[in-house]
């Protein structure tokens, strides 16, 4: 009882000391109770998402894999570079990543030019079909690649002869419909009158493009970028069933090639994965992490509501 | 939201004017360059979406096998011979009942997770662009290598292994008929829930604040007003996680064919998409792959309008 009575003393002492700097006097306390709460169940749930990156690259950094909880801890003595020279001796590092960036770089020039004409038309110009196009893109988000799988290997790789190429693994991804929906939304949003004046002055709907869409689309133009990135870059499926020349086989084709072979060659096969893994995850985390406030939720939510 | 974005006022407003316009500019538009402007990307449309997506259904209903380029066999209309031979096999059939699997541990574990993650980050707290991108610095990364660093973890002397001591599953996870499907659902759910979080966490700031205070006011505690004002808040995100995780799961291949070695053990957890794989790409029937992709898709439809009727029937 007297516990209770001093506590509930010492309580309206504090209130009332709080309530001289801010002035709701309880809230502070509730809010800090609740900030530890979250706080906790945020930290524990960042250590589950963000454990297996640590692993990975503590992993490749060691001479010898420890499967055990030692092994997440990396000790000074057991650290090399090696399984990196591991990894690179067997699926050739340097080549498959050129293979990558061929693809990657394929796919995103073909979006940014593409996307934006595309994108740029949908939102400023009138045109016949306009609205009926619009719908087809947004559709399109939607339609299931597992469908079109086997129609697409048929078409590309049997009957146009382009298994092996850069072109047959570019093709279907060429233009990136969550792209040409992050260009539509960003000409939208812009004033209409700056594209009036320029008609006014007289300018050609190319020129006005050139000089006035083109310098101004920056923001759009990098979430476009990241949102492209990750899809040719960590792309498996569709690259595997192309390409079977290990010549040009991605690092992402490469290195899962390489994993159902469980590590074939290597004296520390688990080390050899994890540091392909680490030079297949580096630049798609690299790039996000650089650049994460353009992965806002508003461009992600209204690309994936397509 | 993507309603306010999507219809564009400016674009109704654009054709009613049309009306005014000399007939010329009517027919076209008033800056007919624009159909230019687009003509690579529907280009584009037609030969990677439209026509590959006919000639999937009309494949699923002929009799198709691969040819040397310019050979001119006749490929037969068969009616449904190619549905009945994807129903009847026992492969396709495990491998729906394996998607069955994934979607009841992922879905729950999903929306469970991500909206308690999100109401957190929607809390005011520090450091909260940081917790924002370690949850989605998975969904950024290549499926490849996220499952070399999976199949270390959960292999059988594995460091989850390991820590779970005497509680070790025999066979262990990777090699068990009961629990690979479910340890490739957690997997899918860990890489995939950056996004959902995302969307909550829109779905959240959505939510109007006087409801919160009527909800005080009345004396709800915090659980009930997390049940009663928030759940119901945010079922459009809801609805939008379970589609997008019926999607993935439809898609599942990566996973199947690395981290269980195949669908294994045994089928165990093959995906439609690892079976459409090996039966039209492997064995040469692009027919039945076909046929099964149709039926797939047309599952995929099929459950998320089902979930977008459940989960609006509330609102109504």
């Amino acid at each position: 009882m007297t516990t209770t009575r001093q506590e509930q003393a010492r309580r309206q002492v504090s209130a009332r000391d709080d309530g001289v700097r801010t002035p709701a006097p309880r809230l502070p306390r509730r809010v800090g109770r609740s900030t530890v709460l979250w706080l906790t169940v945020l930290t524990t749930g960042a250590l589950v998402f963000l454990f297996p990156f640590w692993d990975m690259l503590v992993g490749a950094l060691q001479r010898h894999t420890d499967p055990g909880p030692g092994g997440a801890v990396p000790t000074p003595g057991n650290l090399t570079l090696h399984n990196f020279t591991a990894i690179d001796h067997a699926i050739s590092l340097g080549r498959t990543l050129l293979s990558s960036g061929i693809f990657t770089g394929g796919v995103l020039l073909c979006t940014m030019v593409l996307g934006l004409l595309a994108g740029y038309a949908l939102a400023v110009l009138d045109f016949r079909g306009r609205g009926s196009l619009f719908a087809v893109v947004l559709l399109v988000q939607v339609v299931p690649f597992q469908l079109l799988m086997i129609p697409l290997y048929v078409l590309i790789v049997r009957a146009y002869g382009l298994a092996d190429s850069y072109l047959g693994m570019i093709l279907p991804f060429a233009v990136n419909p969550t792209a040409v929906f992050v260009f539509r939304q960003f000409f939208v949003s812009l004033p209409r009158d700056l594209f009036e004046a320029a008609r006014l002055d007289g300018a050609s709907e190319l020129k006005i493009l050139l000089r006035v869409a083109v310098p101004l689309c920056k923001p759009a133009l990098l979430t476009a970028v990241l949102v492209t990135f990750i899809g040719p870059w960590n792309e498996f499926l569709w690259p595997f069933l192309v390409v079977k020349d290990a010549g040009k086989q991605p690092l992402a084709v490469a290195l899962a090639g390489y994993i159902s072979d469980a590590g074939r060659g290597a004296d520390n096969p688990v080390g050899a994965i994890l540091a392909g893994a680490c030079v297949l995850a580096a630049p798609a985390v690299a790039l996000f992490l650089a650049f994460q406030r353009h992965f806002t939720n508003t461009n992600l939510g209204s690309s994936v509501k397509g | 939201m993507s309603k306010a974005t999507v219809a564009d006022p400016r674009s109704r407003a654009g054709s009613r004017l049309r009306g005014s316009l000399p007939p010329l500019a009517r027919l076209v538009g008033r800056q007919p360059i624009g159909t230019a402007f687009v003509t690579p990307y529907v280009a584009f449309l037609v030969a990677v979406f439209a026509y590959p997506l006919v000639f999937a259904v009309w494949m699923s209903f002929h009799d198709y096998f691969f040819t040397a380029p310019g050979a001119g066999v006749p490929h037969p209309f068969v009616g449904l011979d190619n549905y009945a031979t994807v129903l009847g096999d026992d492969q396709v059939r495990q491998a729906f009942l394996n998607i069955a699997v994934f979607l009841v541990v992922n879905v729950p574990l999903t929306v469970v997770l991500s909206l308690v993650l999100a109401t957190a980050l929607n809390a005011k707290i520090p450091f909260r662009s940081f917790f924002r991108a370690a949850y989605y610095v998975p969904y950024v990364t290549a499926s490849v290598a996220a499952v070399g660093v999976w199949l270390w973890l959960f292999s059988d002397g594995g460091l989850v292994n390991s820590l779970l001591g005497p509680l070790a599953p025999d066979p262990s996870w990777l090699v068990s008929s009961t629990l690979a499907m479910p340890l490739i659902a957690v997997f899918v759910a860990w890489k995939q829930m950056g996004l959902s979080v995302l969307l909550y966490l829109a779905a959240l700031q959505n939510v109007p604040r006087e409801l919160y205070e009527t909800a005080s006011v009345d004396g709800a505690g915090r659980l009930r007003t997390f049940w009663s004002v928030t759940v119901p808040g945010v079922r459009p995100a809801t609805m939008l996680v379970v589609i997008l995780a019926t999607i993935v799961g439809a898609n599942l291949f990566t996973e199947p064919y690395l981290l269980t070695g195949g669908g294994g053990p045994d089928g165990a957890s093959a995906s439609p998409v690892l079976v459409m794989y090996q039966k039209g790409i492997e064995q040469g029937d692009p027919d039945v792959a076909s046929a099964l992709g149709v039926v797939l898709v047309v599952c995929v439809l099929a459950i998320s309008l089902l979930s977008k009727r459940f989960l609006e029937r509330g609102d109504r």
